[in-house]
């Protein structure tokens, strides 16, 4: 398997080099001419990028230095930000919501869309039906799904799930009040019934590119259920889990709906994008905005690296 | 109708001419009004905060008025802005920045400083003289638009609404519990006693809630800690000055209120609409806030005027001061900011038209009655008042004990950062409002330590 990339690379590299020949000699005045209408279309597209993607990320880089409102005067102020981010007593409790959030949407969040798509592919009648219920939530806007849950959560008996206990003679839970582990499950449980219509759609997708054979060889050979998606499905799988995988970290680090609909940020529901947002539009103090988004922004690139060449390793062995 | 709108135009326009014309300006050294401004020149304003046409009522009334006042002032065209928010933090100062704030545009109290401090607005104070009853003014509202806030800074804005905050209370509830719906609380153990015979009532009836989630935990914290003679930051406001025995007699009360007495409920983490919807629907005794909270009440859920009421802030004493007004793009030529001025007197400085055209208000079934927006003292005032009276729909008498405590009690506007001070308040205000076993000294040493952070960081 590594001599086929190793010698499919080879050739690669090749026939970039062949194609690099053949341009230098090619006057640009005649490619120019020839594919002036391609140009033009990636010019319009560089241009887009340029000015709403990858300048905004300079700009950021850039404000993360300077002390500004906006309003008055800029001033440089070297790594004062980052300091006086690193000072803010709620810095290190945010990074903790974050973190705590992204291991539970871990848990539940990639776990159960993955279930849920094993069992909707392995069943033989009302598939269609089920994958809708399953995707209705995603249709829903995401501020009207969360004001739902945050009835839902309410701590006395008008909240839906405290009714519904209360139905059952058993005691209602103070969901947000109780403790900060429990008010960051509570957004976890609405982020998963929110988001997870997208991954079992894209999970099903994937599901279909299993080769049919494998299971019947795999039942031929006796496997149960459990061993056919140990086996079969979990390894067929294995590139869209790692993708998703590393999406839904990246996703879930970033948590700002959740904590500002449903829990206000009560009980240290504050995340990182949270406490951004209250740098810029509470203290209208943007370069601190600016340094934690780029502390962020750091912190998720290194993971990302990380995980992309553990998961290239892990591939070529 | 026309005719009569028109001529009672030029009516008040004239009085509020003269009246401007002998008004005296403030201590500053700009006291005269600007020279060689062509009054008559053709000038047009755009001007912020124009009702967005969801507000069917208050739009006519605008648009009407800007078409009177361009009658009155055919040299004048005002281009109304509908941007709603007013008043929008998270693009507040990039349009600020960028030159697209309108030419007289919409500030809250709690970004006057700010927007003094940028440069960015200008300095009105050598035509305050043209401001309508200048004079009778308020003092403690122009010098939130002052520069330093101080009496003796120049000016940048002008007051256009105020509200201080009080208790409301719900009388039906109140009559229900046996104590006397004309006779609000006035202390804080008063608010207590009173909560509890409310609570007792059962059935889900909770004597008094408060917030604690999305900055209006903080909000009222500071509030509550000025009722209790407290202020936010120190003197020189470069400090927080709460953790100490005022700090403490606020969450230490708020705590007893929520776990001894059991008077607020289970619900944490509320926020503003929590409380009037609690109120609304007859659930819910006492909380903190002002008397427009009643006109939100009666319009959005339908609760009968009779049913509410305001006292004064507990204590008695002071109380947190908030509102709103006009403030003047840096980039405005003389003849804009006269006909800026010219504008903000017609729509909101003249009792008798624009916001305080009672008669027309009345008619169109819009609450008149509520003590504010109260701009002015003196004779100006009592005038206001007398014309309110006349045309009043609902029962004023329901906002007596407030309106007379007022004049005696302290009025404090919002301290420096308000907004990300009170963020950091929330956390103290839903710690003692849901942990039975709530450190309070260790909240307010952290939520000073907060606010020292903010208000060094802003400097």
């Amino acid at each position: 398997m590594a001599t086929t990339i190793n010698v499919s690379a080879a050739t690669a590299y090749d026939a970039r080099a062949a194609a690099r020949a053949r341009r230098r000699r090619v006057p640009l005045g005649r490619r120019l001419r020839k594919h002036g209408t391609g140009y033009l279309f990636i010019l319009g597209a560089a241009v887009c990028f340029a000015l709403f993607s990858w300048w905004p990320m300079v700009r950021e880089v850039i404000m993360s230095f300077q002390k500004t409102n906006f309003a008055g005067q800029t001033k440089w102020v070297g790594f004062e930000n980052y300091r006086h981010v690193f000072a803010d007593p709620d810095f290190w409790a945010a990074w903790r919501m974050s973190g705590l959030f992204t291991l539970f949407a871990l848990v539940l969040g990639f776990a159960v869309p993955l279930a849920i798509a094993v069992v909707l592919n392995e069943m033989r009648h009302a598939k269609g039906y089920f994958r809708l219920l399953v995707y209705l939530p995603v249709m829903l806007p995401p501020v009207a799904g969360a004001f739902l849950w945050r009835w839902f959560y309410q701590s006395d008996d008008s909240g839906l799930f405290n009714m519904v206990l209360h139905d059952l003679h058993l005691p209602t839970i103070q969901w947000f009040q109780s403790s900060h582990e429990l008010a960051v499950l509570c957004l976890v449980l609405f982020s998963t019934w929110a988001n997870m219509g997208s991954s079992v759609l894209i999970y099903l997708a994937a599901l279909q590119g299993v080769p049919g054979e494998l299971y019947e060889a795999a039942e031929l050979d006796g496997a149960s259920i459990l061993k056919r998606v140990r086996h079969v499905t979990l390894p067929q799988l294995k590139l869209i889990i790692s993708l998703m995988l590393m999406l839904q970290v990246v996703n879930t680090m970033q948590v700002f709906l959740e904590p500002d609909a449903i829990s206000h940020g009560v009980n240290g529901t504050v995340s990182v994008v949270y406490q951004i947002y209250d740098y810029a539009f509470s203290s209208l103090n943007f370069g601190n905005a600016a340094a934690l988004g780029i502390l962020l922004m750091l912190v998720l690139m290194i993971f990302s690296g990380i995980y992309l060449k553990l998961a290239r390793s892990v591939e070529e062995d | 109708m026309h005719v009569f709108q028109r001529s009672k135009a030029l009516t008040i326009a004239a009085t509020a001419l003269a009246v401007a014309a002998t008004a005296t300006g403030c201590s500053s050294s700009k006291s005269s009004a600007a020279a060689n401004v062509d009054s008559n020149a053709p000038v047009t304003i755009t001007v912020g905060c124009e009702p967005p046409t969801s507000q069917a009522q208050p739009r006519a009334n605008w648009l009407a008025d800007v078409a009177a006042f361009e009658k009155l002032h055919p040299n004048i065209t005002v281009k109304s802005d509908d941007a709603n928010p007013c008043d929008d933090p998270t693009t507040f100062n990039a349009k600020l920045a960028s030159g697209n704030m309108d030419d007289v545009f919409y500030t809250y109290f709690t970004d006057g400083p700010n927007v003094v401090a940028s440069g960015q607005a200008a300095d009105i104070q050598q035509y305050a003289s043209q401001i309508n009853n200048y004079s009778s003014i308020q003092q403690s509202l122009l010098d939130v638009y002052r520069d330093g806030q101080s009496s003796s800074g120049d000016l940048y804005g002008i007051p256009t609404g105020n509200y201080s905050l009080g208790l409301v209370y719900n009388k039906a509830l109140f009559k229900k519990a046996g104590l006397d719906p004309d006779q609000p609380p006035t202390t804080w153990d008063q608010v207590e006693q009173d909560a509890i015979a409310i609570t007792k009532l059962g059935g889900g009836d909770i004597g008094y809630a408060d917030y604690s989630a999305q900055n209006t935990g903080g909000w009222h914290f500071v509030a509550e800690l000025y009722s209790r003679g407290g202020t936010a930051v120190s003197a020189d406001g470069k400090s927080a000055n709460f953790d100490n025995a005022a700090g403490q007699s606020v969450l230490e009360f708020l705590h007893k209120m929520r776990f001894t007495d059991n008077v607020m409920g289970t619900n944490q983490g509320l926020v503003y609409n929590d409380l009037l919807q609690m109120m609304a629907s007859g659930k819910l005794g006492m909380y903190v806030g002002d008397p427009s909270t009643l006109t939100s009440m009666h319009s959005q859920y339908g609760t009968a005027y009779d049913d509410l009421a305001v006292g004064p802030m507990p204590g008695a004493t002071a109380t947190l001061l908030g509102g709103s007004g006009y403030m003047f793009n840096k980039k405005d030529t003389p003849e804009q900011i006269e006909a800026g001025i010219k504008w903000v007197n017609y729509e909101f400085e003249t009792s008798g038209i624009g916001q305080f055209d009672y008669q027309r208000l009345s008619s169109q079934n819009q609450p008149v009655g509520l003590p504010e927006p109260d701009l002015w003292q003196g004779a100006v005032a009592t005038a206001d008042n007398t014309a309110k009276a006349k045309y009043a729909n609902i029962p004023t008498t329901n906002f007596t004990a407030y309106v007379n405590a007022l004049p005696s009690m302290k009025l404090i506007i919002e301290p420096p950062q308000a907004q990300a001070i009170y963020a950091k308040g929330d956390a103290a205000m839903f710690a003692v409002l849901s942990k039975p076993n709530a450190d309070i000294p260790g909240l307010l040493k952290t939520f000073a330590a907060a606010t020292n952070t903010i208000l060094a960081n802003a400097q």
